[in-house]
């Protein structure tokens, strides 16, 4: 039963949802971390620096570890998702005429299928436009050498043209706060419910849980948001 | 008062059910909620209509036998409370109030508002005891030492009633905060550790065949529960069937 209990169980795609989404908020301190790079000036070595981080990010074997966790939890995280939705709408086959969870739940804890829907469509968007051409040939005709003497793919300047297009580089900037909108959401009932998931809530610590959760959600989401309007806007044309 | 009252008859289980309109006039304050629905069913008696089934019992609030979602939300507005314990005073003259049945697969309807919990009961047998010697050298529970925050935590989770409102007010009809606060009400006692591993296994199983949804997390449970099962619980469980799990 004990095996079983860990794959099939009602429990078990909690503890799996929770396990994945968690990794997930790590990925996303360390994607920050990243993306961050593109705010420093492009006088100051930017493009180098850049596409210096991103040639290690695509080749350093732990890295690539890392990233295949990452698809990994996505896709994990998706299907749970999806099954748990599917399982919960069988439970209650005749809904109420009139039904008011407004009164007891935050809306983003009702949302999360709609909220990750979102992202899971801004993922495939965001990995089509930069992950893809960097890994499919898109960028091969960019290839330079740096100033420390790497060969890199140009992955820097694409992004800052992508943003900084004068006819479509506000709408994405548009597109992708939208986008870290949806995440914020869902982070905000996502963090703490992990916790509570895999068993974590004690009355001295909930509270404690529940404020870095929501500032966790605020704060990364934000500082992903503010990088392409600060491309377009602030940063020295390319 | 005067009030509309929308509520869900359904004759039987194999039949469809709807919502039927009646007016009950002269509703005094104080009358407790079911008060008012005898109210509603004398007049239904006198004109040769078919009352309104639905379930109670003590009317104080303790057996958990009363239900009803009453304008969306199990056991109406209040919090804390059952249904029995929900005066006409909250409402206003002239308001209407949809009354259906507590609604999950699990909780089929009987007829009317009254639905079949059943599935509580097989759940609670499927683990929810301790098995104790009583062949004539019973031990007085008292001679064991057990911690007051243990103590009280367990007490606080067998309040538990199993009225049901938290299934009726998940949006995924899960029954997590009801496993898990009988899960915990023996698991936070040493009487209840020797069987711990099988009891929080067998619940769970039990309650996942009963086709309950799965708990997401959205708090919906603890805020409408008459008794104030704490999510507490339901995180307890998953301690204790992560735990019994990978054993």
């Amino acid at each position: 039963m004990a095996k079983s209990a860990l794959l099939k169980s009602s429990l078990a795609k909690k503890y799996w949802m929770a396990f994945t989404g968690l990794f997930l908020c790590l990925f996303l301190v360390g994607h920050l971390f990243g993306n961050l790079q593109l705010l420093i000036p492009v006088s100051e070595g930017a493009r180098d620096q850049f596409n210096e981080y991103a040639l290690f990010m695509t080749t350093n074997p732990a890295v690539k570890l890392l990233s295949y966790l990452t698809y990994f939890s996505i896709i994990f995280h998706a299907i749970d998702g999806i099954m748990l939705t599917i399982n919960n709408r069988k439970a209650r086959p005749q809904s109420y005429v009139s039904f008011r969870p407004s009164t007891n739940t935050m809306w983003s804890s009702r949302n999360m299928g709609i909220l990750g829907t979102v992202i899971l469509a801004f993922i495939v968007v965001h990995m089509t436009m930069f992950w893809g051409e960097m890994k499919f040939g898109g960028l091969d005709d960019t290839i330079y050498t740096t100033a420390d003497g790497m060969e890199v793919k140009d992955l820097y300047t694409l992004t800052i043209k992508t943003f900084q297009d004068a006819q479509y580089g506000l709408l994405w900037a548009i597109a992708y706060a939208v986008a870290m909108l949806a995440i914020a959401f869902h982070l905000s009932h996502g963090f703490s419910s992990g916790f509570q998931s895999l068993g974590v809530n004690h009355p001295k610590y909930n509270g404690f849980i529940k404020k870095v959760g929501m500032a966790f959600a605020v704060l990364v989401p934000l500082a992903f948001a503010v990088i392409p309007f600060y491309i377009h806007f602030v940063l020295e044309k390319i | 008062m005067n009030l509309t009252l929308k509520i869900w008859r359904q004759k039987n289980a194999d039949t469809k059910g709807k919502v039927v309109t009646y007016q009950v006039a002269d509703i005094s304050p104080d009358m407790s909620f079911l008060e008012m629905m005898d109210v509603l069913n004398e007049q239904l008696i006198d004109k040769g209509d078919e009352p309104v089934a639905f379930d109670h019992d003590c009317r104080e609030g303790i057996c958990g036998a009363c239900s009803l979602q009453i304008n969306g939300e199990p056991h109406g507005p209040d919090r804390g409370i059952t249904t029995c314990q929900l005066h006409m005073r909250r409402f206003k003259d002239g308001d209407t109030i949809v009354i259906e049945p507590f609604r999950a697969k699990a909780f089929p309807v009987i007829k009317d508002l009254v639905v079949d919990r059943s599935s509580f009961d097989r759940i609670q047998q499927a683990g929810g005891y301790i098995s104790v010697n009583t062949s004539g050298n019973t031990q007085d529970a008292n001679s064991i030492p057990i911690e007051k925050d243990n103590a009280d935590m367990s007490f606080y989770a067998a309040t538990c009633i199993g009225c049901g409102a938290c299934v009726a007010a998940c949006k995924n009809a899960s029954a997590m905060l009801f496993t898990s606060a009988k899960v915990s009400q023996f698991a936070l006692l040493p009487q209840g550790e020797v069987e711990a591993d099988r009891r929080v296994l067998q619940m769970v199983e039990q309650m996942d065949k009963e086709g309950f949804g799965n708990c997401t997390n959205t708090g919906a449970c603890e805020i409408e529960c008459p008794k104030g099962i704490s999510l507490e619980n339901i995180a307890r469980m998953n301690r204790e069937y992560l735990k019994a799990s990978v054993k």
